[in-house]
């Protein structure tokens, strides 16, 4: 019985032990050859020079040691290979990747909670509705390259900043359907019996209302009216091809999802380009007529217990090297043009990617609103 | 049987009792500290958080949405869902602890069910989910078969719907019951049965009379946790289903969601809900014991 107890108090001294050490690393910082800064003057820093340079940032940062990001799936836009790079490029900095397929409610739940702790996310890569509510929560931060971001896509004063958007698309196994998917509408035939998915219900997820806009715009809706989407997936429905589960990287490689409406960049990804966890046979089409797309929008936590961790992978993920892993996944990145035209963006990717639709919209805050707000009084007797 | 038990240690002296507390409170007290930071706040901060807006002003609103015919049919698929689950899993469990009984305690059946039972129970989630999309999915086993021979696209999984769902939760439902009902059944004395065989019963008027009111409490207690197993349930539902149809998705849904803005607190209104229901449902379950009780008492 004593030794239980003594087994047990020295785990609690050890746990204690651990968490000043971690509080320490992420907190103190009055060494360094470069321009030293409190947490506080580095949690309102917006932008490298008030580190003395890229150097004292990333001395700064390696000091941190730690960076938390929240809600990146390692096969949503590359972001498994962003991570691993990251990590490479700055071996003294541990990336913490917590909640990987939570939404963006989630990171600002988490920034809310652990406001203060060393494990409250240090970034976010935020939908613009949730966003738009909680721009409090964020610190501008210009990165170097910000004048290559085209201006409609970023704040004025760095609160937030696009980062990449993908394509509503059609994935789907051409084993199964040979014939492919030429047109929505193919979708309602007797084949494609229990085949078609959407990420999650749309009056909760971004990328199953993204689904639902996107078959509006197919069937003569626009992004002002969204009905004919809905009423698309009822027909779906009653024609039995509506599958209401959620697809997963592991239902898409076993076959039970055989049809899946989602972002590009997740059709691409969890097709040939996974490798062995992929499904070899996944195609990915983004059907003609005019495209949707949503930018999602990279920003720092006000309150990052690493705040120089967090503007260091902010520099990093605006690099011509990063920026080119997002297209490689599907996603357009938000620097594409200026790449293009400054020669840094990967051809052979881009070729293989094709270009982004000069027509594709996306919905402004008044059209999501009205969007979210005719889906919870139709949706759910739609496909009930 | 505990409170036949009890019944027979009455007449010990109270006062005795009485002084063994005035110290014994102090080993309840590491548990009562965790029951209280890890289940008594949070499910007063989640319920209190139903009566605020997100910016902090009381209100009622978030109540209008059991006026919602979604929220309504979700209430009624979850207390639906759970009682099947567990009025099934209560009897299928209580069959299975019958026959183990006839088994030697330290026999190898009844090491291989306890164990199994204890590892099942647990089993849940994501797991389970995928396990189950393996055999009964459109691509699953039951599925391939069942097109073998009626032919491509005869299989219509069910498992994506509310009543899909009991196959599923009788996975662990079961193995659960087993688990907290074998101790009752074992408490039943073979002398009982005896007695009843020496003043001229059969082994009907044996069970009728002796067993089931001795073990009646036990049972309806494990259904009822049976039932709150299955009425709190939420990651094996979530991977199966994408369109909702139970309380807990709806708590989900309203809590995370990045579509809907501004009703996150009406999560702890619907929370308010199954905590009712556990209350109405526990009211009930300590009537009926207090019932039992005096009838043991007769």
């Amino acid at each position: 019985m004593n030794k239980r107890y003594l087994a047990g108090a020295a785990l609690v001294v050890a746990t204690a032990f651990a968490l000043t050490a971690c509080a320490g690393t992420a907190g103190s910082g009055s060494t360094g050859s470069t321009k030293t800064l409190t947490l506080a003057e580095a949690q309102a820093a917006t932008s490298a020079s008030d580190f003395g340079g890229m150097a004292g940032l990333v001395a700064a940062a390696t000091k941190e040691g730690h960076l938390n990001v929240i809600t990146l799936p390692p096969s949503w836009a590359n972001y498994g290979q962003i991570i691993a790079g990251f990590e490479k490029k700055y071996p003294g900095i541990k990336i913490n990747s917590e909640n990987p397929d939570g939404s963006s409610a989630d990171e600002v739940a988490a920034a809310k909670s652990q406001k203060g702790q060393s494990t409250a996310p240090d970034v976010f890569d935020i939908g613009t509705a949730v966003m738009d509510q909680n721009l409090d929560l964020l610190a501008p931060y210009k990165v170097a390259s910000w004048g290559d971001i085209p201006a409609d896509f970023k704040d004025a004063d760095g609160t937030w900043y696009y980062d990449y958007t993908g394509l509503m698309s059609v994935g789907y196994d051409s084993k199964k359907f040979p014939n492919g998917v030429k047109k929505l509408d193919d979708l309602l035939g007797s084949d494609f019996k229990n085949a078609v998915a959407i990420k999650g219900d749309p009056t909760q997820a971004n990328e199953a209302l993204s689904a639902v806009t996107m078959a509006a715009l197919q069937s003569g809706g626009s992004v002002d009216n969204i009905q004919p989407g809905i009423d698309f997936f009822q027909k779906l429905k009653q024609a039995g091809n509506f599958l209401g589960t959620l697809p997963k990287q592991a239902t898409v490689a076993s076959g039970e999802t055989p049809v899946v409406i989602q972002w590009s960049f997740n059709n691409v990804g969890w097709g040939p380009a996974a490798g062995s966890a992929g499904n070899p046979n996944w195609k990915t089409v983004v059907l003609p007529g005019t495209g949707f797309g949503s930018y999602y929008n990279q920003a720092i936590n006000k309150d990052a217990p690493n705040p120089a961790a967090a503007r260091l992978w902010e520099e990093y993920l605006y690099t011509p090297a990063v920026q080119n892993l997002y297209l490689a996944a599907g996603a357009y990145p938000a620097q594409l043009a200026a790449m293009k035209k400054n020669g840094t963006v990967d051809k052979s990717v881009l070729a293989k990617v094709g270009d982004a639709p000069s027509d594709f919209v996306q919905l402004d805050a008044d059209q999501a609103a009205k969007a979210s707000t005719l889906l919870t009084a139709k949706w759910a007797a739609a496909i009930g | 049987m505990t409170s036949l038990s009890q019944n027979r240690g009455a007449g010990v002296t109270p006062r005795r009792r009485g002084a063994r507390v005035g110290i014994g409170w102090i080993g309840v007290v590491p548990f009562g500290v965790y029951a209280l930071l890890f289940l008594g706040i949070p499910a007063v901060l989640a319920v209190a958080s139903g009566f605020f807006t997100e910016k902090g002003a009381f209100t009622l609103a978030n109540f209008d949405t059991f006026a919602d015919p979604t929220t309504q049919k979700d209430i009624i698929g979850s207390i639906g869902l759970s009682a099947v689950t567990a009025i099934a899993g209560a009897i299928a469990g209580a069959l299975i602890c019958y026959a183990l009984l006839s088994m030697r305690s330290d026999g190898l059946v009844r090491t291989v069910v306890d164990a199994a039972s204890s590892v099942f129970a647990q089993f849940g989630g994501v797991m389970l989910a995928f396990a189950f999309i393996a055999t009964m999915g459109n691509t699953g086993l039951l599925g391939v078969v069942i097109n073998g021979i009626f032919g491509d696209n005869a299989y219509t999984s069910p498992l994506y719907t509310v009543p899909g769902l009991v196959p599923v939760y009788l996975f662990f439902q079961i193995p659960l019951m087993v688990l907290t009902f074998m101790p009752a059944m074992e408490a039943l004395k073979p002398a009982w049965g005896e007695a009843v065989a020496t003043l001229g019963g059969t082994r009907r008027t044996y069970w009728w009379r002796v067993g089931i009111p001795v073990l009646a409490p036990a049972f309806l207690g494990c259904a009822i946790l049976l039932f709150a197993n299955s009425f709190s349930s939420f990651a094996t539902a979530a991977a199966l289903i994408s369109q909702g149809g139970l309380i807990s998705l709806d708590i989900y849904r309203a809590s995370t969601s990045e579509t809907v803005i501004g009703h996150a607190n009406e999560a702890g209104s619907l929370a308010l809900a199954m905590v009712l229901v556990m209350i109405v449902l526990m009211t009930a379950y300590g009537t009926l014991q207090r019932r039992a009780a005096k009838w043991g008492n007769r």
